[in-house]
């Protein structure tokens, strides 16, 4: 654990966003987290995401179950509002702070042990509801917090560092998010960030919930020989779908391709995802294809990752439910407690 | 590019900008935290091996280190270097029984020293120990050269010279002062084993204008009214005063005559005030002492009244720039300027001069009068005879006279043991890691945010009474150790061992000034292009590791590192190391010349 406050200086010539910040203005504290871990990296992921996205702080919501995962908020997006739950617990906390204000944006950070065994359920209704939010799980097969046990991602035939071989079948979180409709679902790896940044802001700007399963070598427990949560097992094995940019707002698109290689997604904001097919015939609006892509390439021993799935953008959960646009909190008294009368007529109604 | 060779002393050299930069080499950041530590008698050591005169240098130094200062990059201003110098010199204690001893047994040879400024006064200090009898000639009664004679006592207060001097005249050199050498020729026959030049750059530059020499006792040469004034001959000035030119002898002259009488001085330069050769700090504390400088102005004539001074006559002039940027100083055609005056001091330049050496005796001269001198051995054109300081290449400053003295001493030290002068020793360099635990180092690691402090001075009444009050009061013990924490430690080396790096990133993404990149490699220029920072000082090298696991390399920019371990804290197989890199220039004797050729790091 580092324990020095990392220092205010920075490079001069840091580029600054619309807002006038630079990207350190967007970190978080010092990380705890064992020097090295993949976790550390997504942080500094979603921190250049946030930052090249131009959002101001204090309108992000950041929040995390139990684990070092689930750590991770306090390390980055310092001055945004942040909610660490309880474990597996984030989905349910993030439902109900965005029904309570639609206005901000959510990201939920969570772990594998978090997601996939205790709040497997939790995870599964964020899911099907489409809570609008980026919901990234940083899988590194292990429960690290409490000193690597296999999680419920941890592969077939992976060895944990002591040397036991896992028999019990691996949850694909990216696989269950397709299943229970999510409408954006992608996987990525820690150790590569010109992936993982597109696909972090486009998951911002999606409406609607936005899945990332983001492997995330855990260095203390699960990065030796045998493992397949590895930097190195990953890095050989990694089949990236896609390459994506985001065009953020209406900017002019200049580049040119060969007519079938590039997929133009655009969203509702105005925004573009342009799509590099690297899989040749990949579409990335088939949910069933998807699935299957996904599959193929497991039982291939690959991982399949980039940007997996992106649907139509959803009605999300404040549509469904015709909720007052409004925050909560920005509610009067009046509109809050309408009174007697307006009691009686419900009432009345439901006789 | 090829991987960095790290064995090589100069890279981190480098990396070190301030001792890079030091025509000494002193080893900055190590005092820096002697002083830090309180260590201060350590400290005036370290100084004292390399630049000979630390408390002299603490108060006057020209500082070629703090422009070069790796905090001025990365905020405002550099740390004060300089001024943590005097600190260590202020705060020493005793420190005589730390210092050599003439040896009981001399060597044999014999060497002379001509002038005894700071270049003679070094070979002095490094040829002493080793048992060379050592004569030392200078027209003055005491010596000290320039240091003496030129710097106003209000910046360097005389127990200071003596002390420092002191020291190397104890060392048991002979010298024979108030004696003007008159002739090369005669010298050389007097055999001794090496002669070293030292006589400065006496003369300064005069103005030949209308008016000149109508009015001597008004119209005076800066060098030698300085001199003067620092020998006690000169008391007073009259109340007006102009004085011409921009350089640090102007900004003496006007200091030193705001303290003699002088109520209205102004500095009169021809050019810019920004293209003045006075440091920054100069002009600021002249002008905050109340005196104008007025720019853009060139001298016409000296109004001259019946053997009385009325004052300068001035052409106003502005700078106009042809093609080549080169810039011309053009009349603006508005109407000459009289300025009133009591007295003018001339300070607009200085020239060497060497009347005394007879050009027949194998000592060549170029065409514009300068002896021709080897510029790493020193060594004139005649085996024997070196020069030094001002006299070899003009005038300089006291750090670069030591400097040459150091080198003119290791050449003086081979010829006289029979060696090839050319075969330099190497420095003696030794590069350890600070690794004390897990994220613990051997050095505060912690970057102060602190702002530079500014030396408190003594307030203007008393300092402008009085010639021989120093203005400037040195940091208290406190604000030293401020100032001290200031300094990124750029010594402490980041050292990378590419086999053991799992391309985590931990470090790119610790980096507070994003100096880490990991990518493919290509030509340094393409290659600056494509990290993660700006990377375009190219005197800043970057530091390239052997090929990693995804055939990517590791590529640090060493610009703006500040040195603070993050990336090795953050690196979890210590591929990072943080690694103390101290060079030892090599000086005269200390067995230097049987040190291997080049120690690997
Ligand atoms: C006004 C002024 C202010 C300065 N301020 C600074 C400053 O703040 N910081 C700084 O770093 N530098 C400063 N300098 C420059 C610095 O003083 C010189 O660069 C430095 O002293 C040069 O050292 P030196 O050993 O070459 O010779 P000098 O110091 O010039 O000493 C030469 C000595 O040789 C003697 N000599 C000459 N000819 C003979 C002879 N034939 N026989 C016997 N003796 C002889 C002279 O009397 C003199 O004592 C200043 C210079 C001036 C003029
Ligand atoms: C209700 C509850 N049960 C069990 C725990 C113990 N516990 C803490 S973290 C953790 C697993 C974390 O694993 P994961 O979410 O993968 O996070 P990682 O540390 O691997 O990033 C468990 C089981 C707990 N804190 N709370
Ligand atoms: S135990 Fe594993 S997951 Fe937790 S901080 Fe350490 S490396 Fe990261
Ligand atoms: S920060 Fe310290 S070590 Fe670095 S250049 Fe400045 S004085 Fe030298
Ligand atoms: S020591 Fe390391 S982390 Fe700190 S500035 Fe230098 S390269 Fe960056
Ligand atoms: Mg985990």
């Amino acid at each position: 654990m580092t324990f020095v406050p990392k220092p205010k200086l920075s490079h001069p010539e840091l580029p600054k966003n619309s807002l006038g910040l630079t990207r350190r203005d967007y970190e978080g504290a010092v990380s705890t987290l064992c020097a090295g871990c993949g976790h550390d990296s997504i942080s500094a992921a979603i921190i250049r995401a946030f930052f090249e996205l131009d959002l101001p702080p204090h309108r992000i919501a950041k929040l995390s179950g139990i684990g070092c995962s689930s750590k991770t908020p306090t390390y980055f997006l310092g001055r945004a509002h942040g909610f660490n739950s309880v474990h597996g617990r984030m989905p349910a906390v993030a439902t109900g702070a965005n029904l309570a204000n639609r206005e901000l944006v959510y990201i939920g950070v969570s772990g594998d042990g978090d997601s996939a065994s205790i709040g497997l359920g939790q995870f599964a209704h964020a899911m099907r509801r489409d809570v609008n939010m980026v919901y990234i799980v940083e899988n590194n097969g292990v429960y690290g917090l409490t000193k690597g046990q296999f999680s419920a991602t941890a592969d077939v035939g992976a060895k944990s560092k002591r040397g036991v071989t896992n028999t019990e079948s691996s949850i694909d979180l990216a696989a269950m998010a397709l299943v229970l409709g999510a409408s954006f679902v992608a996987r990525s790896f820690s150790g590569d960030k010109a992936q993982l940044v597109p696909l972090i802001k486009a998951a911002v700007l999606h409406r609607g919930a936005a899945f990332i399963d983001c492997i995330s070598p855990c260095v203390a427990f699960n990065n030796h020989a045998g493992s397949t949560k590895s930097y190195d097992y990953v890095r050989e094995h990694n089949e990236a779908v896609d390459s994506l940019d985001v065009i953020i707002g209406r900017e002019e698109i200049t580049a040119d391709y060969e007519p079938g290689t590039v997929e133009t997604v655009v969203l509702h904001d105005g925004s573009t995802l342009r799509l590099r097919k690297l899989a040749p015939d990949y579409n990335v609006h088939d949910r069933v294809a998807a699935l299957a892509h996904i599959q193929d390439r497991e039982r291939a021993g690959e991982i399949a990752t980039g940007l997996l799935y992106v649907g139509p953008e959803s009605k999300d959960l404040h549509e469904n439910l015709n909720t007052v646009a409004a925050p909560l909190a920005s509610l009067s008294d009046a509109e809050l407690c309408p009174g007697e009368a307006a009691l009686e007529t419900l009432n009345a109604a439901l006789r | 590019m090829q991987p960095t060779d790290i064995r090589n002393p100069d890279y981190f050299h480098k990396v070190v900008d301030c001792q890079w930069a030091c025509p000494a080499h002193t080893a900055v950041p190590e005092y820096i935290r002697m002083v830090a530590g309180r260590r201060y008698a350590d400290a005036y050591m370290l100084n004292w091996q390399s630049n000979v005169f630390p408390g002299i240098l603490g108060r006057t130094c020209d500082r070629p280190c703090e422009p070069a200062c790796r905090r001025g990059r990365v905020e405002k201003e550099p740390v004060a270097i300089c001024r943590l110098k005097r600190v260590a010199a202020d705060y020493k204690g005793d420190i005589r029984n730390r210092l050599p001893r003439a040896p009981a047994h001399r060597n044999g040879k014999r060497v002379a020293l001509v002038g005894g400024g700071p270049a003679s006064l070094t070979v002095a200090r490094d040829l002493a120990p080793e048992g060379y009898e050592l004569v030392l000639f200078d027209t003055a009664a005491r010596a000290g050269g320039m240091i003496r004679s030129q710097i106003p006592k209000f910046r360097l207060p005389e127990q200071v010279i003596d002390e420092e001097v002191g020291y190397i005249l104890d060392l048991g050199v002979k010298t024979e002062l108030g004696t003007t050498i008159t002739s090369m020729k005669s010298l050389l026959a007097e055999n001794y084993d090496a002669i070293f030049v030292g006589c400065g750059a006496p003369r300064g530059r005069d103005l030949d204008l209308p008016g000149r020499h109508a009015a001597p006792g008004q119209i005076h040469l800066g060098l030698d009214w300085l001199a003067s004034v620092a020998f006690g001959h000169v008391k007073e000035i009259g109340r007006r005063v102009i004085v011409l030119g921009g350089g640090n002898t102007a900004m003496d002259c006007c200091r030193s005559a705001r303290r003699l009488g002088g109520v209205e001085v102004s500095v009169v330069v021809r050019s810019g005030f920004t293209e003045m050769k006075a440091s920054p700090w100069e002009k600021e504390e002249a002008m905050e002492e109340g005196i104008p400088i007025l720019n853009f102005l060139v001298p016409k004539e000296f109004r001259v009244d019946d053997g009385a001074l009325k004052g300068v006559l001035f052409e106003k002039v502005a700078a106009q720039y042809d093609a080549n940027g080169r810039r011309r100083l053009v009349p603006t055609g508005e109407p000459e300027v009289m300025m009133p005056c009591d007295d003018v001091l001339i300070a607009v330049g200085q020239e060497n001069a060497f009347p005394w050496i007879e050009r027949d005796i194998g000592i060549t001269f170029d065409r514009w009068d300068m002896p021709i001198v080897d510029e790493t051995t020193m060594q004139s054109t005649h085996p024997r005879v070196f020069f030094g300081g001002d006299a070899a290449f003009g005038a300089k400053n006291i750090i670069w006279a030591v400097a040459h003295g150091h080198e003119a001493a290791i050449s003086i030290d081979l010829l006289c043991r029979g060696e090839d002068i050319a075969k330099r020793p190497p420095p003696l360099v030794n590069l350890v890691s600070q690794k004390m635990g897990i994220h613990e180092w051997s050095y505060d690691n912690v970057v102060s945010d602190d702002l530079r402090y500014r030396v408190p001075h003594r307030e203007h009444e008393v300092a402008l009474s009085d010639i021989a009050v120093e203005v400037e009061l040195g940091f208290d013990e406190e604000t030293a150790f401020a100032e001290a924490e200031r300094c990124f430690n750029c010594d402490v080396q980041t050292v990378f061992t590419d086999r053991l790096c799992i391309e985590c990133d931990a470090c790119t993404d610790i980096c507070p000034t994003d100096c880490i990149t990991f990518t493919a490699n290509g030509e340094e220029p393409e290659l600056r292009r494509r990290l993660a920072a700006p990377a375009h000082d190219i005197d800043q090298a970057l530091y390239v590791s052997g090929g990693l696991k995804t055939g990517r390399v590791m590529v640090k920019d060493e610009n703006l590192c500040l040195h603070c371990s993050l990336c090795a804290e953050r690196c979890p197989t210590g591929a990072w190391d943080m690694q103390r890199f101290l060079l030892e220039p090599a000086l005269a004797g200390h067995g230097c010349s049987h040190r291997p050729e080049k120690r690997a790091a």
